[in-house]
This record gives C-alpha cells, sequence and structure tokens, in this order.
C-alpha cells in the first residue's frame, strides 16, 4: 500500500500554478490573506495530494472567499458553518483531504458550537483560522478575539468584552494538532500548514492576519522584523523556550508558570515537546499571548495522535458487517412479525 | 360459559401513568392484532413528561387502537373498550368512551390519594356515576401479586408486570392468541430470567382470570380483514421512513447519510437508522440541528444520499442551510415529523401547522417540492419518492409526515425490492466539458460532479450564480433569470411523479381537497356521506409543490371545495391564492387527528344548506 502512495505521489508534479483557479482575487490590496493563499498554493504541491481529492470548505467572511481562489474542489458555505459541511463531506468520503478557511468571527462568535464539536470529534480535517481582530467584510465591528476596549463602529466608546484566545479554546476542544503563524512569517507559515494538513485529526492553526483597512497594524509588534524577536517566541520540536534577536532569553519553568530570565547554559534545559507535554503546560504556553509581559508563542503547540472520527466510523461499519453481514434488502424489509395473505 | 360474539370492528384505549408501560401494552395489542389478521390503526397519545407525577391527570398516557374485519383508516373516534389502569386515566379518557361502552379498570389503583389526584371526590366504580357503560372492576395489582407469588421479587416490581396482566385480560376478551406477546417477552427480557417469568405468570394470569371468572360474559371476535394477498407487517410511519430511506440510497447507489439532532417526534428515525451500519447507512448526531442539516448537504455533496430529520422548531433552525441547498442546488432530503406549535407547542401531539413553514420558510425566493404521507405504511412510498427527486433534481424536498404518522402504526403490504425502480441519475464524468450550472432540457436540473473526480475541480457557494458557468455573479439580469430558472425547476417535478388520489366525480356540489395524515378521517367520513346518498369529490395531494396539473382543470366545476386540515388553514390559503377559489377551511387544531364524526357534519352542513 505504501508502495503505491508513494509511486503516485512521485507521478503528481504539481506546481503552485496548479491551484491557481480562473477567479480574480477580490480581497483588498495590501490584505494579510494574499499571503495565507499564497503559501497554500506553494505547500500543495509537497503534500502530494492528487488535486481532485481536495476540498476547501470556508463559512462567511472575508477569509471564506479562499475556495474560489484555489482550483480544487470547494464549498463557500453559510456563516459559522464550514465544520457542519466539511464533516459530512469527510465522512461520506473518508480519502478527500478537506481544509476548513474560517475567521474570528466565523469560527468563534456565529460558529463557536460547531467549532468546539469539530475539535472533540476529532474528525481529520484542517482548519486554518484567519485571526485578524476584526470584522472585514460588514465593515468593522469588534470580534470575539478583539481586545476589551476596543473602539469599533459597533463599540465606539470601546468594546467590554473580553477576547477569546483561539489556541487555548482549540487545546481546551480537544484538537489534537494546534498551532499558531503569522501572514507576515511565509517560511513558518508553510512548514505549519504543511505540518498541520499532513496530520491525522483535527488541525487547527490560528493565523495572525493584519487587515489593512480596518485593524492595520494589530499584530505589528510580533511580525515587523525590528520587533519580532523580542516578541515572538518561536516554537521548535526539543527545543529550549529560547527567544530574542541574539537568542539571550528564555522562559523558565518553575513547576506551575513561565517566568522570562535572561538564557544560560543549563544541565537539563526544558524543551519543547508538543507530542507529549502535559496539558498544565499546553495551556500555560497558549495564555502567554494574553500577557503583555511575554513573547507570543508562534508553531506547534500540540500534535497528539488518536484515533479520528472518520477512522473510526469506517472501522465500526466494517466490524458490524463482519458479524451481522452485508444487509439484504429484502430482509430488511421483511423483519420482525410478519404475516401471510393469500 | 360466555357466549362468544361477532364484531366487524373495535376501538380500545388503554390508558394509565406515563410509567404504567400503555404505550408498551398497546404495541403488543397491534402486534398480535395485526399478526391474526385483522386491519388496525393506532394512537399513541401520550405527555412530553417522561415520568409526570404518578397519578395526575396530565401524566396520563395513552394508546388507542381501532382494529377491524374490514379495511379502516383512522384510530377511531371513540372508544369501545377503556382500560383504565387509575382514577386520572379513567377521568382524562371517559369523555371518548361509547354510551355503554366497556371499562376495566385496576379497582386497587382507586385508592384516596389517586382519587383526590385526579379530581374525584367519590370513587367512580361505587358510586353509580359510570352506570350506562359496563364496568369491570378488576383488582388487577392484587391478583398480579397473587399469581407472582412465587417469584422472588419486591412487591414494587411485581406491580410492574400488572400491565400484562390486563392485556391478558383483553386478550381473552377478544380471542386474542398469548404466543406473539410470550416470545416477545423473551426476547426483550433476554438475560433477565425473574422478568420473562414475572411477565408471562401476569399475562397467562391476566388471561385465565377472564376466562374462569363469571365476570365477563362475552368474548368478542373479529374476523381477519380481507387485504391484497402478500406478506405483511405492522410498521409505524418513523419506521417506514427509515426503511424507505435506505431501499432509495441502495437503489441510487449511494450510501446513505442521515445528519440529525434528537427531537421528539423525529427522534426514532435516528434511532432506525443508527443500527443499520450494514447497509451502508452512516448516521451523524450533530452538535445541533443547524450541523445536522449542514453535515448532510456536505455528505450529499460528496455523493452520498444527504438526509436530516428533524421536527418543527429544529426545521426552523435548520432553514438558512435549506436555502443554502436551493442555492448550490445539491440533493437533500428534508423530513418534518410536525408536532404541535409554534415555539416548543405540544412536543409529543400531532399537527400540519408546519406546511407554511415548508413552503415558505426561507429567505429569499427559495422554492422546493413538498411531499406529504397519508398513512404510517405510505411513509415508505413518500420517502422513496422524495429521494428519488431530490436526486433527479438536484434539489432539497421536504417530506411532511406528523407525530400521528411517524407513531401511529398500521400493517404494511412489503414490497418486492426488486420491484422498485432505480434512481440511476448521471454525475459527470471525467474527461468531459463541465459546466456545474448546465440543466437538463426535461428537468432543469444541474448536473453534479462529485469531489474525487479527476478534472472537473469548481467551485460552489451560496452567492448568486451565473448561469452555466456557476460563478459568482451579481448581475441584474442574471439574478432575475436564476430566481425564475429555480422556481421553473421545482414546477418540472410536476412531469415525473404519480397523480394525486382521486375519487368521485369531475364535477359537483363538493369536492373535498386534503393532504397528510388526514386521509384516514377523510375516507372514513367519505364512507360515512356515502351511505347518507351523497356524491363527494375527493382529492388527496401527496405532493403540494408543485401542485398536481389536475387540480387546476377540475377545480372550478365544483360549487364548493373544503379543505380539512390540522392546523388553522394553510393548505386552503394557497389553493386560494393559487386558483382564486372561494375555498373553505375545516380545522380541529387539538393536537390529535381530525375526528371522523366532526368532518361528516360538516361535509353534510354543504348539503344541508343548498336545499
Amino acid at each position: 500500500m505504501s508502495t503505491i502512495e508513494t509511486l503516485e505521489q512521485k507521478e503528481l508534479k504539481y506546481t503552485k500554478e496548479d491551484f491557481i483557479s480562473d477567479q480574480e482575487v477580490r480581497w483588498c490590496p495590501g490584505c494579510g490573506d494574499y499571503s495565507i493563499l499564497a503559501q497554500m498554493r506553494r505547500l500543495l504541491p509537497e503534500l502530494g495530494v492528487k488535486k481532485e481529492n481536495v476540498v476547501f470548505v470556508s463559512g462567511i467572511g472575508c477569509s471564506s472567499r479562499f475556495p474560489y481562489y484555489m482550483d480544487t474542489y470547494g464549498l463557500h458555505g453559510i456563516h459559522g458553518r464550514a465544520p457542519a459541511l466539511a464533516s459530512g463531506i469527510k465522512l461520506a468520503n473518508p480519502d478527500l483531504t478537506v481544509f476548513i478557511i474560517t475567521g474570528d468571527g466565523d469560527s468563534l462568535s456565529i460558529g463557536g458550537n460547531h467549532f468546539i464539536h469539530l475539535c472533540r470529534r476529532n474528525i481529520d480535517v484542517t482548519v486554518l483560522l484567519f485571526n485578524n481582530r476584526i470584522y472585514g467584510l460588514t465593515k468593522g465591528q469588534y470580534s470575539p478575539t478583539s481586545e476589551r476596549g476596543k473602539i469599533t463602529k459597533s463599540s465606539p466608546y470601546g468594546s467590554l468584552e473580553e477576547p477569546f484566545n483561539p489556541v487555548k479554546m482549540a487545546l481546551a476542544a480537544g484538537a489534537t494538532f494546534v498551532a499558531r503563524s503569522m501572514d507576515r512569517d511565509p517560511k513558518h507559515l508553510e512548514a505549519t500548514l504543511l505540518e498541520a494538513a499532513r496530520h491525522k485529526g483535527t488541525s487547527f492553526v490560528e493565523i495572525y492576519q493584519n487587515c489593512n483597512i480596518f485593524n492595520d497594524g494589530a499584530f505589528e509588534k510580533y511580525t515587523n522584523i525590528k520587533t519580532r524577536f523580542d516578541n515572538v517566541l518561536y516554537l521548535k520540536n526539543d527545543w529550549e523556550y529560547r527567544f530574542g534577536k541574539e537568542n539571550d532569553k528564555h522562559l523558565f519553568w518553575d513547576g506551575f508558570r513561565f517566568r522570562v530570565e535572561e538564557w544560560k547554559e543549563q544541565e537539563k534545559p526544558l524543551l519543547h515537546t508538543p507530542e507529549e507535554m502535559p496539558v498544565s503546560m499546553e495551556f500555560a504556553l497558549a495564555e502567554l499571548s494574553e500577557r503583555d509581559e511575554f513573547p507570543v508563542p508562534v508553531g506547534v503547540f500540540r500534535k497528539r495522535q488518536a484515533a479520528t472520527y472518520d477512522a473510526l466510523l469506517t472501522k465500526q461499519i466494517e466490524e458490524v458487517k463482519k458479524s451481522k453481514g452485508q444487509g439484504d434488502l429484502q430482509k430488511l424489509l421483511e423483519a420482525g412479525n410478519t404475516w401471510k395473505v393469500d | 360459559m360466555s357466549q362468544s360474539t361477532h364484531l366487524d370492528q373495535v376501538t380500545i384505549r388503554f390508558a394509565g401513568d406515563s410509567g404504567d408501560g400503555m404505550q408498551l401494552t398497546g404495541t403488543q395489542f397491534t402486534n398480535t392484532t395485526a399478526m391474526v389478521g385483522n386491519d388496525i390503526s393506532t394512537l399513541p397519545d401520550y405527555p412530553a413528561e417522561i415520568r409526570a407525577p404518578a397519578g395526575t391527570l396530565f401524566g396520563v398516557s395513552g394508546f388507542q387502537l381501532q382494529f377491524s374485519s374490514h379495511e379502516i383508516h383512522t384510530p377511531g373516534d371513540q372508544v369501545d373498550v377503556l382500560v383504565a389502569m387509575n382514577p386520572a386515566a379513567l377521568k382524562v379518557n371517559l369523555q371518548h368512551l361509547k354510551d355503554n361502552g366497556i371499562i376495566i379498570a385496576n379497582a386497587d389503583a382507586f385508592t384516596m390519594r389517586n382519587l383526590k389526584l385526579a379530581g374525584y371526590e367519590q370513587n367512580p366504580l361505587e358510586d353509580g356515576s359510570l352506570e350506562g357503560f359496563q364496568l369491570f372492576a378488576v383488582p388487577i395489582s392484587t391478583l398480579t401479586r397473587e399469581a407472582l407469588v412465587d417469584v422472588a421479587m419486591g412487591a414494587r416490581d411485581k406491580d410492574r408486570s400488572k400491565n400484562f396482566f390486563a392485556l391478558g385480560i383483553t386478550y381473552w376478551m377478544f380471542s386474542r392468541p398469548l404466543e406473539v406477546t410470550l416470545k416477545w417477552i423473551e426476547e426483550k427480557f433476554s438475560g433477565k430470567p425473574e422478568l420473562i417469568d414475572a411477565n408471562k405468570k401476569a399475562l397467562n394470569a391476566g388471561y385465565s382470570y377472564a376466562l374462569s371468572t363469571e365476570v365477563f360474559t362475552t368474548t368478542y371476535t373479529v374476523e381477519k380483514a380481507s387485504t391484497a394477498p402478500g406478506t405483511y407487517r405492522k410498521i409505524t410511519g418513523n419506521e417506514a421512513v427509515s426503511l424507505g430511506l435506505i431501499v432509495a440510497a441502495h437503489k441510487a447507489g449511494r450510501p446513505l447519510f442521515l445528519g440529525g439532532y434528537p427531537i421528539t417526534p423525529a427522534s426514532d428515525i435516528l434511532h432506525n437508522l443508527a443500527k443499520y451500519r450494514h447497509y451502508d447507512v452512516k448516521t451523524f448526531q450533530a452538535e445541533d440541528e443547524i450541523a445536522g442539516v449542514g453535515a448532510a448537504i456536505g455528505a450529499s455533496y460528496s455523493g452520498a444520499l444527504g438526509v436530516t430529520a428533524s421536527s418543527g422548531p429544529g426545521i426552523a433552525l435548520k432553514s438558512e442551510f435549506i436555502g443554502y441547498a436551493v442555492m448550490t442546488e445539491i440533493p437533500l432530503v428534508v423530513i418534518n415529523v410536525q408536532r404541535g406549535g409554534p415555539s416548543t407547542g405540544l412536543p409529543t401531539k400531532t399537527e400540519q401547522a408546519d406546511l407554511f413553514q415548508a413552503f415558505y420558510g426561507r429567505n429569499g425566493e427559495a422554492p422546493l417540492p413538498i411531499v406529504a404521507a397519508k398513512s404510517p405504511a405510505d411513509c415508505f412510498q413518500t420517502a422513496l419518492e422524495a429521494a428519488h427527486m431530490a436526486i433527479k433534481f438536484a434539489t432539497p424536498v421536504f417530506l411532511l409526515t406528523d407525530g400521528y404518522l411517524a407513531n401511529g402504526a398500521e400493517p404494511w403490504l412489503i414490497p418486492d425490492v426488486a420491484d422498485i425502480a432505480e434512481i440511476r441519475e448521471p454525475l459527470a464524468q471525467p474527461g468531459e466539458e463541465y459546466l456545474p450550472y448546465k440543466r437538463d432540457r426535461q428537468t432543469l436540473a444541474r448536473t453534479l460532479a462529485v469531489p474525487g473526480t479527476e478534472g472537473l475541480e469548481h467551485r460552489l457557494g451560496g452567492l448568486e450564480k451565473e448561469d452555466l458557468t456557476g460563478n459568482v455573479s451579481y448581475d441584474p439580469e442574471n439574478h432575475h433569470r436564476m430566481i425564475h430558472l429555480r422556481q421553473e425547476k421545482v414546477e418540472k417535478v410536476a412531469d415525473f411523479i404519480p397523480p394525486p388520489d382521486f375519487s368521485g366525480a369531475q364535477e359537483g356540489n363538493l369536492l373535498i381537497i386534503s393532504w397528510g395524515s388526514t386521509f384516514g378521517t377523510v375516507f372514513s367520513a367519505l364512507e360515512e356521506v356515502k351511505k347518507q346518498g351523497r356524491e363527494v369529490s375527493w382529492m388527496h395531494l401527496r405532493w403540494i409543490n408543485p401542485l398536481p396539473e389536475m387540480l387546476g382543470r377540475l377545480i372550478g366545476n365544483f360549487k364548493n371545495v373544503l379543505v380539512p386540515e390540522i392546523n388553522a388553514g394553510q393548505l386552503v390559503k394557497i389553493i386560494r391564492s393559487e386558483y382564486l377559489v372561494d375555498a373553505k377551511g375545516f380545522d380541529r387544531v387539538r393536537g390529535l387527528p381530525l375526528q371522523t364524526h366532526e368532518l361528516v357534519e360538516e361535509i353534510s352542513s354543504y348539503f344541508e344548506e343548498k336545499k
């Protein structure tokens, strides 16, 4: 089986141009979405999946126009409900590679319920959440990830709400792959998305995405090359939690919480192991983005192997067929007490 | 020695606390009665509370069954026999009992406390207030405990077998065999020998008690009904829908996918289908009603037969997605097992008040075909037709049933699977030039290309589509054209569906137009009316959208048009607006099927006034 797959993959000599649809891209000039689109087109040839087996599903919002621009199968859904469509698509045909494209409003506000249940079920799909911390398509209202006090058209005196932390939500809801990346770090973004797409199970990637019209510069601190290294912690497998331009700082774990300290060589440094970290540390890491004195972690927070819903469903069908035999329609209709009239 | 009397038809109602097992008792009587070859029609009538406080009026659960030696279509207006397991059951149901009808009451349950809960000041079994009925006050609880004296169980547990004792009495009274229920007890309580023993003993004891005591003087026999030859089974509407969907999916060469969320009275469709993994049935209990329909649409998009089943409140939540399926033109079957509304309404009661919801309950111009089942067994055929049209026309289709059809049962002549037509609709194939919104000339349906098909990658969504290409289009003329194309497509369904049931002359004084579960009542009412020598024509609609072409031709030939419904007048408004005729409605919206005698009176009035 694996040899056949390898052979097939070798024959798939796609380039990024193969994934460009005939539709004109209609995001605002300068929108962070362009970068995400470019990285997606770049990584798909590497993923080694036939393009007719790829489906992009989205909800409503700026990000959700994404499927139109990919020359694969695509469904532009209704607001917040992409996980529902995607679940049906994947369960009806588990051979498909399914991506969900969503935003902070689509996924965490109107579609919050679907999002958490998707993660809980661990259906094998990859979720890209474009987080720009604003409602763009409806022209600038605060979103569930906007900071408290945000002045927008719907909050002229400042919003009163605490924002959601998408990474924390995905972790809590049970997604088996949870990561964060940024539109303005294309290499990191491409690598993170590729890793997410290869993971079996619900993969979630929060992408910091700049809306240059309604919320310009929301992530400037993290994306600007001048300030990036003091404010971003790149999570890497088996690597100390070091950051700063010269990697001169690190996070020290005192058993309960992280502290920022000057880096010094350590005998037994704490290493990042997203495949087997305790939940307490996953959450401690996720929480750093809510606190100004800490760098924002980007990279993979969690990557765990677990049975997917789609695989379990297939297995259950096989098992029932094994024990009961392939169903016979006439027998089905004639089940139970019957009687004959001559 | 008792005497035996032949009866043509009998209506019996079992009533007790919601914990007394009345639904089970009624179902057992039904199964046995179906097996001996009577025609049957049942009406389970139970409260929304799972275990309402014992002895209260609102906790009364009833199961009504009419059985007959000839064809019947309703569970009966008034009952011949009332089995009342407590005072509340008597109080609630006495109004349904015919004069000189039989009451079998559990005398042990007529305690001071229970009498008070039911609002009786005196014991009706003793105060003479039941004169005019044939009262059999039987100490059912005591007799059951005596019969189970050898069974190692507590008194409370023994009491739980008392419904089988009552069932035994009725089996003797109506000359029914015990075997069907004895066998069922063994299967149901397999692995619990003490329960098998107790329930069997209680059933036998009830039967023997009736046989050996001098209390009951008459047994009744109801001959087999003469029905079409073939193999029969008893079936409820929800079972029939489930089977119809499985057969439809197989005939269409697609796996069946049900996306659903539990809701009364539709949940049994989810329960039934969940059992059939070995028939390639995928059921998905979603996080909510919206996700249920969304997953069904997603599954249809990738090649399954996508179905969602719910009731009014759930359908309301699904409406945006149903509109999405109209726009993307993806096959979908939406089943609404209607219940009393509005809002949470009467969850366990029947109603036909979601017709407008099916017709108009979406934003924008979003027409879709609507079919309604007329009887529990007819749910099989309508499910097949709904699935067929959904696939053939690439459209969502509404299948309307209701609580009465869903839980009611009747005999079903089991079809030969080989006789059921295939549902083969071509999908776009690799190498074809593919335009997602190019339409078939006959049906105006678009051809689907499912993911996984090489070279046919395309994008769909809820934004307005450009004709032919399916690209997003904001062009004003294109929008106008697409609105009308979607409407015309639904109208084309009329060319592919069977004509409605029609009986009577093509012109006359009165045309009755009905739909859905009122079929049985109208049928029975017209039998009465005919006996009075009156001519009435009757059209029972199966497909309500599109309306049958023949209705437009006929409707003007009648002086009066009457539309009986279990709502405040919905089809009648559609008929009036469609045909500009002065159609009149007849409605009784009580959470129950229409009563035959009321409809007979209404019909008669159309003849009396014209003198």
